[in-house]
């Protein structure tokens, strides 16, 4: 053989390698949403989203409260976050030169790489020691700690795009800086802002860690924030560590009902973006 | 003060500008508002953080006075007793993250050298796509899944197979559970790829496409051109996409938790059960009752937060060096 078959035969080697990786890189995600569907579709009912859970070890029931608890731990969460994270978004984009950019950004960075179960332990110092005992409401905390970040960074590139002479047309017609800002460049990047929002609640949405010791989880339904409450991460990992077989099925459906609502949500927002902006060139 | 000016009769000037003060007016209060709120939303996160290391800080001043370094060394964790070493937890997440890089790099390398080089243009987002909708996954549901599916598989054929053909090594001794820092690293590696596949991905199509056609001109094959003129261009920002998944792999929390088997111990066996830092702040927090055993899972958590700072600062770095301008770094978080 010589040389240069050789060459080409490890070039071609290589590239079959590379694409026994990405047959390899993608069997988790289909063996993972192959055995949700498979095992947990089964255990989906209308009791399932309306029913509160059965005694251990009885059939029937269902999670309504821990939907009913990611809905309000989530919703808190976002009410805190979005606007906070949206704003300071706003501030790093439109004010680059300051210093409070430059650390704002640099914090939002060095939070985003924060492991979300070290939020947790903080939100509970903060909240849950204080009050002396666990609550909703220190979840929403740790949540919205999360999301912070994450927000403001996508806000911020987004509106990063924004050409200067759009700014300046506006200037020089006469708007405030505020009405430029609010009414030229936010509204312009609202399709990227509202998903950059969109994809940080489906990240928050599926955080189990900073909820462990926050909200707790609890087996009845539960409307005060300021009390224990549960949530779907929460039921799966509970519940899947349980040592119930009717347990387990559940866990299957909740997870499945938990990847479905992350799931629509962060590809909604994909698409939504990408149509959006390509109509706009 | 502009009206009272413009009121003057002294003026002579035919006064256009009358219609000015009050809109110029109300734009300049609208403005200061308007920065005012920004402001506060900006300093609020910088506040936050500090705020963050405060509270871990003082939460876990119980036991820096009474174990001070020593924690890290020691390996004794006895909540009765009250005494509390880090080491297993310490050991258990390196042993796991590295374990995790070992399986996940060449995986994630392999697919965005062949994304970015190779693959026909029609599957390159797709595929990217796909492998990005991992990242979405929740940690729980990589945890149960871990527990249901990849635990009995890995049990029945695929340790017994290492057992016995790698078996003289005393990484792959020992009784089978299941629940094993292998398992724990094997879901690790799924979750962090992903990301070392974005990352790595924006660092290699950020290298001009002078460094390839060059290497071709010379005669390269187009496996040697990417080898020899493309990852080299690359490479702080790979090692950088690295580390950054290294990053991720120390915080995860549920899914180690779910699989890792959960014991203060320190085995020579990847068969064998261990834990990690995050996994024994998501068990013990809880349920501990001393406020020593508190103090010891807040400093546990400080350490977890200080080493994870340090890896990212790094990575951030690396990729910045390839990437600058092109906001890879960024857009992967």
């Amino acid at each position: 053989m010589n040389r240069r078959t050789l060459r080409r035969l490890v070039s071609n080697v290589m590239v079959g390698l590379m694409i026994l990786a990405v047959v390899v890189a993608l069997l988790p995600l289909f063996f993972i949403l192959f055995d949700l569907v498979i095992q947990g579709a089964g255990s989906l009912s209308v009791a399932f989203f309306t029913k509160m859970p059965a005694p251990a070890g009885e059939m029937g029931g269902g999670v309504a409260h821990a939907i009913v608890g990611t809905l309000l731990i989530v919703g808190a969460a976002s009410l805190i976050g979005l606007p906070v994270g949206i704003a300071a978004g706003i501030y790093c984009a439109e004010y680059p030169g300051s210093r409070l950019t430059w650390t704002t950004r640099f914090v939002a960075d060095v939070l985003n790489g924060t492991p979300s179960i070290v939020v947790g332990v903080f939100a509970w110092a903060w909240i849950v020691a204080t009050q002396k005992h666990f609550s909703a409401v220190a979840g929403s905390a740790a949540l919205a700690m999360l999301m912070i970040p994450m927000v403001l960074r996508t806000t911020e590139e987004m509106i990063k795009l924004v050409p200067n002479s759009l700014r300046e047309a506006a200037l020089a017609l006469g708007y405030p800086r505020w009405r430029t800002s609010l009414a030229i460049v936010v509204r312009t990047t609202m399709p990227g802002i509202v998903t950059g929002s969109l994809l940080a609640v489906a990240r928050i949405a599926g955080e189990t860690a900073p909820l462990l010791f926050t909200a707790l989880g609890s087996q009845y339904m539960s409307l005060d924030l300021n009390q224990p409450m549960a949530a779907l991460p929460l039921t799966v990992f509970t519940y899947a560590t349980g040592p119930y077989e009717e347990w387990h099925r559940y866990a299957w459906a909740a997870a499945l009902v938990l990847i479905l609502v992350v799931f629509v949500l962060s590809v909604g927002a994909r698409l939504a973006i990408r149509r959006r902006f390509s109509l706009n060139g | 003060m502009t009206t009272t000016l413009a009121q003057e009769p002294v003026a002579t000037a035919p006064e256009p500008e009358r219609h000015e003060p009050p809109p110029l007016e109300l734009a300049s209060y609208g403005d200061l508002v308007f920065r005012w709120l920004l402001t506060l939303a900006a300093a609020a996160i910088p506040v936050l953080l500090g705020f963050l290391v405060y509270e871990l800080w003082s939460g876990s001043r119980l036991a820096i006075d009474r174990f001070g370094f020593d924690f890290v060394t020691t390996s004794r964790w006895d909540p009765v007793a009250e005494e509390f070493g880090a080491f297993p937890l310490i050991f258990g997440t390196l042993a796991s993250s590295l374990l995790a890089l070992v399986i996940a790099v060449p995986l994630s390398l392999g697919v965005a050298i062949y994304l970015t080089e190779f693959a026909p243009k029609a599957i390159r987002q797709p595929v990217a796509f796909l492998i990005g909708l991992l990242a979405a996954i929740p940690s729980v549901v990589y945890g149960l899944w871990g527990i249901f599916v990849l635990i009995p598989l890995l049990r029945t054929s695929v340790f017994p197979f290492l057992r016995d053909t790698l078996g003289f090594l005393p990484l792959f001794q020992g009784p089978i559970y299941g629940p094993s820092m292998l398992s724990a690293g094997i879901i690790l590696a799924i979750m962090v790829m992903p990301y070392i596949m974005s990352v790595s991905r924006e660092v290699l199509m950020a290298v001009p496409d002078t460094q390839r056609e060059a290497a071709l001109a010379l005669g390269a094959t187009r496996w040697e051109a990417v080898i020899t003129a493309v990852v080299p261009y690359a490479r702080s920002g790979i090692i950088g996409a690295v580390i950054l998944g290294l990053g991720r792999a120390l915080g995860e929390t549920m899914a180690v938790t779910m699989l890792i088997g959960n014991r203060h111990e320190i085995a020579a066996s990847l068969f064998a059960p261990g834990y990690t830092m995050a996994a024994a702040i998501a068990n013990e927090f809880s349920e501990a009752v001393g406020d020593m055993h508190l103090s010891a899972l807040a400093y546990v958590a400080f350490l977890l937060f200080v080493v994870t700072v340090l890896v990212n600062a790094c990575a951030r770095l690396l990729i910045w060096r390839v990437a600058r301008g092109s906001g890879a770094g960024s857009k992967a978080l």
